[in-house]
């Protein structure tokens, strides 16, 4: 029964999390903190960090998260699979559209509206990871400035724009850097 | 209109998936640098405008943008089985990632190094986006797209300042497409 309670649930964010990870996450707290009390506020919260420092879609960690948390590995099976079911026959049917239809200007119309706002909402992610980076939680002031992490972030961006290098090299040394730092800064204080 | 790409096996699909969502921190949007790196500059499976429309197809339907996306390049690449073997690849690291780090989180959430190391992978992660918006830029500035320049901006400035939900974005901007478009049909059909 538990299943087909956490099948249905996550179903029902996968159909309506329009907008992405985040969006699903109001959906996710309303189904599984307040209707079926399977995660408390604080297993929320901690669902949400867990999200950020582990890889792959935030929506599909916490379907997982819920899943383990309220019937091991075969509830995170099920509550993953509910999760991206509504999502896969959305995109399949836009697939079938745009296989059909795809060079009608209506569509070709709606898509030329779509890619500059894609660019405009990658940008929104990445100002938010930069000034989660360099200020935290605390509020956007040259004294709260982590400068470490703010004169990192220009670096990196500088070798990208200059060496080519791969992101993934890029994001990891950057993770060693960090180690680094707190490392060295504990062994001076 | 895709003819000159290549084509992958369903097990290329699958495994390029995997690693790409094995190695994302985050999700979402910062997954769409490595998408580029993989599939369009190392694989040639896409070019780099259908890269721009697989997000956007995938950010108008509801769920993980990054599943949805790459679900669509499955099925331009090789249809139903392709679909289902980018599907696998990219959800399957997540699950399994996270039924593992379920059991001793608390250990992982409260340890200095990693919160030390996330914090230079952030610094790392909004660098590469920065990099990605500046390359998905540069061609809108190249062609003088005005009213391409203008949405971006009129998104970006919702969405940083006012939060407004990204499914709301894309929604609007689809409309402002079509109203576009027809007006420009008008004027051409004017003149």
């Amino acid at each position: 029964m538990i299943f087909l309670k956490l099948f249905l649930s996550f179903c029902y964010i996968g159909a309506l999390s329009f907008g992405g990870g985040y969006a699903a996450l109001p959906l996710i707290r309303e189904q599984c903190v307040d209707l079926n009390a399977w995660l408390s506020m604080a297993e929320f919260s901690d669902l949400l960090t867990i999200s950020q420092i582990t890889p792959g879609p935030i929506a599909i960690n916490s379907a997982t998260f819920v899943g383990m948390k309220t019937a091991g590995i075969p509830g995170a099976v099920v509550a993953s699979i509910g999760f991206m079911l509504p999502p896969f026959i959305i995109v399949t049917l836009i697939f079938l559209i745009f296989k059909k239809y795809g060079r009608l200007p209506l569509l070709q119309d709606i898509l030329s509206g779509l890619k500059p706002a894609v660019v405009a909402l990658i940008a929104v992610a990445g100002m938010d990871i930069l000034f989660e980076a360099v200020w935290g939680s605390q509020a956007i002031s040259l004294a709260s400035t982590n400068i470490f992490t703010a004169a990192l972030a220009v670096m990196a961006f500088t070798v990208m724009r200059i060496r080519k290098t791969g992101a993934i090299s890029v994001i990891l040394v950057c993770g060693i850097i960090g180690v680094l730092q707190h490392f060295v800064t504990g062994l001076l204080l | 209109m895709y003819a000159k790409t290549k084509k992958p096996t369903c097990w290329a699909l699958f495994l390029n998936t995997f690693i790409l969502s094995a190695f994302t921190i985050g999700g979402g949007y910062v997954m769409v640098p490595l998408m580029r790196e993989r599939f369009v500059d190392k694989l040639g499976w896409i070019d780099r405008d259908e890269l721009a429309e697989l997000i956007a197809l995938g950010q108008s339907a509801p769920g993980a943008m990054v599943v949805n996306s790459t679900v669509i390049m499955g099925y331009r690449l090789l249809g139903t089985r392709g679909a289902v073997s980018a599907l696998l690849g990219t959800a399957l690291p997540p699950l399994i990632i996270l039924s593992a780090v379920c059991r001793f989180y608390e250990l992982i959430r409260d340890n200095a190094y990693v919160s030390a190391a996330l914090r230079g992978m952030r610094a790392g992660v909004a660098a590469v986006i920065a990099d990605t918006v500046v390359n998905m830029v540069s061609p809108y500035l190249k062609r003088s797209g005005v009213t391409s320049l203008a949405i971006m901006a009129a998104a970006f400035l919702v969405s940083f300042l006012y939060d407004v939900n990204a499914g709301y974005v894309i929604l609007s901007c689809g409309v402002l497409g079509i109203i576009i478009g027809a007006i420009r049909r008008k004027r051409g059909k004017a003149a």
